[in-house]
Parts: structure tokens; C-alpha cells; sequence
């Protein structure tokens, strides 16, 4: 029988603060990450009421340009990339023909003919045999998979503003949500861009890997005032979970369609022509036959990923996500349920054999108070 | 670090002897590999434990994990106040006790380990 060769676990240019600062290490996506440092409710709590800084370099970074990557890209993302300005980012998809996904991402347009594309670790490579595979024949466009020349930071929180102002030139107050810009971070040159997977305000730095330490180093000194924590992992899946936000492999995968998941609104409808179009115009005349909903426990469990979600008494979906949440002090949850369940249907949640009470709630379970 | 009056077991519970009677935790290894624990599934009073076998669970916010008697017996006290403040297993595992057990086979303590032979296990 053929040996498949691990491949070695890979390190971010800050893996070494990560180990100095305490941090508990896992595998992930063929990374070694911080999963948490001082704890995840210590850390989710310090997002939400003051700032947390991630290390999130394990992203992929696909970069796709030339003069037809515009309208290639149309073809290949869920969204409308002819929307975004230059400076400016959005959610998107990588759909299949089928309409489900082969990732949720990120696209930032850099230049009219010029996008960044950042994926989750555990897909980016099928990603960009995926993306150079369906831009042949789209004219005048190349994909270039540029993981290895970003490190990501990001600094999340109501304190990130004040934080990292100081640090750079890049006037934040004028930045707003889901745009960027090009500027020096604590003397690296780099991109800040107004994003974040924690459904708080909070930026996220893209800088050459050998001066991540640096920027990592003045951020932590900067936001040592305020008490910024670093924060793993787990922290920051407790709090894209409760504001909502899509994990790939959980809530959504290529078995599920971006209808299927609640996310109709990254797909462009009037566009024209792009993968997985027709299956979802079919989808949305026909109706799908289920839909991602939001969960909180009325009896004391946690539902988990994976857990059988009972309407009425009958086995009828699944958990894909599923926490005791730090700040809302809830176990809340996302599921996949028949479409046609009604926002009040009695629900449980078998927990490891037991059955526990729980009730839909609408999405997001958090959101930010607006300033 | 580990308190030498316990007992522990390789899945990471302690027993805290008193004659045929003992207090049943978890150890501070095991709370630093769970995290923010956030709920305790343990047995009512009367219940019987039986060495190795699962009497319960133990949850983290990101993950559930068994709890495995260190001792067999009979369940006479069950800790409530961990049902309200389960974080009291991450501030102090040595003294949060889960359960008072009546120890029905007390040589099995002679199997599990001592504070110096477990600190081997999580070296």
C-alpha cells in the first residue's frame, strides 16, 4: 500500500510570540495555531468590550490579475466584483455548478485589473487548483497563490481604532467597513483593511511575513493601555458564532447551496452568467428544502456540531455550529432544519442520547452596538 | 504542583481519601486541556460508580469530555455548587469537588497514582 507522507505542520512568522506569550498549540488546516492563550472567555470577552489581536497569517491569499480578471472573476464568484470600487472588499463565494461551496472568501479589489482573494487554510489549496482551473479560457487572467508572502493580523475590537492609529499613517476614522487601504504599519509597509471575523469593529493588517514580529510587538505595547489580549482560535470561533458568521466545513461545504445557507445576498443575480447559477435559479423557482437557522438552548446543554435536531418530536436536521457563548451567557447554535418549519416549532436537540429543549431565534445572536 | 494527599488516574481524576469515603475531581492538567468548562453532567446520590467507567461528562466551551470514576462506590453527596459556577473546576480543580463517594472496593486505590508518578503522566 502507498505511504501518504504527512505533510509537516507549518509555522506562522509569529509562531514563537505565540509559544513565549503561553499560548496552547493545535494542528489546524496544516498549521500549528494558537487555540487560546489566557482563555477563550477571557479573550472573547476582551474583543467585545475592548480589543483582541489574532494572528490569522494560516489564510490563504490568492491573487488573480490581468485585463480580463474582472470579468473572469464575475464568472467565478458568487457576487459582484464590478461593484467594487478599488479600496474596496466584500464577502463572496466559490460555488460549484451545483450552487454549493468550494469556499466562502474575501475579494478585495487592489486595482481596476488586480484582486486579492482571501480563502480559509483548509481549503487554499483545492482553491487555487480550483480558481486556475475555471479562469482558462477567460481571456487575459492569471491566478498566483501568494499565501507565503502575507502575514494577516488581525486587531478586533471597540478599542482597535484608538490602538492602532497611532501606529500608522492611514487616517482609520475615514476607512469604512469592508474597504482598505495601502500604508506603513510600525514602519512595515502593508494593507489595513476594515474587516474582521468577530462581528466587531477592528482591522486586519496584511504585511510582509519577516515584519510581522515588529507590527505584532507595537500592536501588543500599543494596546497594552486598554489591556488587549491576544486571542486564539477557539476565541474567535465563539465570536463569529454568535455574530453568525459561516465556518466552512460546518455550516456550509459543497453539499450545501448558498440558499440552502441564508447567504443569497453574496449571490448577484443580475449579473449574468456565473458557476452555479442555474442551479440556484432552479433552487430558489423550486424552493429548497431546507435552511440554516439559529438556535438557542432552553435547557441547560450545548448543542454540537453534528448533534440530531428533533421538530415535533421527529429527527428532521442537524447542528453545524454550537457554543455556550461568553457574552451573551447562552448556549446558542446554528442548524440545518426543513425549510418549511415554523419560527415557533417545538424543537430539541439530542445531546450524546438525551433530548434537550431549544427554540429558533433569528440571526445574528450579537450585534455590535453602532457608534 | 500536584497535591500530594490525592490519588490520580491516567484519564486525569483525583480521589481525595478519607477512610472509605473520597472526594472525586478533576485535575488542573485536565482543566487546562478542556478550557472554560461550562457545564457538569454528574449522577444523583445513590448512584454506583464503578472503577474506569464513565459517571458523567465534563464541558468546555469547545468541547465535551467523560468523566471516569477513580474508585467504585456509592454516590452520598453531589456538588451543587459547580452546577451554578462550573469555572470553579478551572480556579481551583484540586479542592472542586464533583462527588462524595462510599468507596465499595477500597483496595483499588492501591492502583492509582501517586502525586509524583502522575506528574510523570502529564510531563
Amino acid at each position: 500500500m502507498a505511504q501518504v507522507e504527512p505533510a509537516a505542520v507549518k509555522h506562522t512568522p509569529l509562531h514563537d510570540r505565540h509559544v513565549g506569550l503561553g499560548a496552547r498549540m493545535v494542528p489546524f488546516a496544516g498549521w500549528n495555531m494558537p487555540v487560546e492563550y489566557s482563555g477563550i472567555v477571557d479573550e472573547h470577552m476582551a474583543v467585545r468590550t475592548r480589543a483582541g489581536l489574532f494572528d490569522v497569517s494560516h489564510m490563504g491569499e490568492i491573487e488573480v490579475a490581468g485585463r480580463d480578471a474582472a470579468t473572469a472573476l464575475q464568472r467565478i464568484t458568487s457576487n459582484d466584483v464590478e461593484k467594487l470600487t478599488v479600496g474596496q472588499a466584500h464577502y463572496s463565494g466559490l460555488l460549484t455548478p451545483d450552487g454549493t461551496f468550494v469556499d466562502d472568501l474575501l475579494v478585495y479589489r487592489l486595482a481596476p485589473d488586480h484582486f486579492l482573494m482571501v480563502v480559509n487554510a483548509s481549503n487554499a489549496v483545492k482553491d487555487y487548483r480550483w480558481i486556475s482551473d475555471h479562469l482558462k479560457g477567460l481571456g487575459d487572467v492569471v491566478a498566483v497563490d501568494n499565501g507565503a508572502r502575507y502575514a494577516l493580523i488581525a486587531l478586533q475590537g471597540p478599542a482597535a481604532r484608538e490602538i492602532l492609529q497611532p501606529l500608522t499613517g492611514v487616517p482609520l476614522a475615514e476607512m469604512k467597513y469592508y474597504w482598505f487601504a495601502a500604508g506603513e504599519i510600525a514602519g512595515a509597509r502593508g494593507t489595513i483593511s476594515r474587516t474582521g471575523y468577530t462581528g466587531e469593529d477592528g482591522f486586519e493588517m496584511f504585511v510582509p511575513p519577516q515584519m510581522a514580529g515588529r507590527v505584532w510587538d507595537a500592536l501588543m505595547e500599543a494596546g497594552r493601555s486598554v489591556d488587549l489580549r491576544p486571542a486564539g482560535l477557539g476565541a474567535r470561533d465563539t465570536l463569529r458564532l454568535e455574530s453568525a458568521m459561516r465556518l466552512y466545513g460546518n455550516d456550509i461545504d459543497d453539499t450545501t447551496t448558498a440558499i440552502e445557507a441564508g447567504l443569497e445576498w453574496i449571490v448577484a443575480w443580475s449579473k449574468g452568467e456565473f458557476l452555479g447559477r442555474d442551479a440556484l435559479v432552479r433552487q430558489k423557482e423550486q424552493g429548497a428544502s431546507r435552511r440554516l437557522v439559529g438556535f438557542e438552548m432552553v435547557d441547560r446543554a450545548i448543542g454540537r456540531n453534528g448533534y440530531p435536531v428533533l421538530v415535533d418530536g421527529v429527527q428532521a436536521g442537524t447542528v453545524t455550529s454550537g457554543t455556550q457563548t461568553p457574552f451573551l451567557k447562552k448556549a446558542i447554535g446554528m442548524a440545518y432544519v426543513p425549510a418549511e418549519t415554523p419560527k415557533d416549532a417545538p424543537i430539541e436537540i439530542d445531546v450524546r442520547g438525551r433530548r434537550a429543549k431549544a427554540r429558533l431565534v433569528p440571526m445574528p445572536f450579537y450585534k455590535r452596538p453602532r457608534s | 504542583m500536584y497535591p500530594p494527599e490525592l490519588k490520580y488516574t491516567k484519564d486525569h481524576e483525583w480521589v481525595r481519601l478519607d477512610g472509605e469515603r473520597g472526594e472525586v475531581g478533576v485535575t488542573d492538567y485536565a482543566q487546562k486541556q478542556l478550557g472554560d468548562v461550562v457545564f457538569l453532567e454528574l449522577p444523583e446520590v445513590g448512584a454506583t460508580l464503578t472503577q474506569g467507567q464513565s459517571f458523567g461528562t465534563i464541558e468546555s466551551v469547545k468541547a465535551v469530555s467523560e468523566l471516569y470514576a477513580p474508585v467504585s462506590g456509592e454516590v452520598v453527596e453531589v456538588n451543587g455548587a459547580l452546577k451554578d459556577k462550573p469555572e470553579l473546576v478551572n480556579e481551583a480543580p484540586h479542592t472542586s469537588w464533583m462527588l462524595r463517594v462510599k468507596l465499595s472496593k477500597p483496595d483499588e486505590v492501591n492502583g492509582l497514582l501517586d502525586s509524583a508518578q502522575y506528574d510523570e503522566v502529564v510531563r
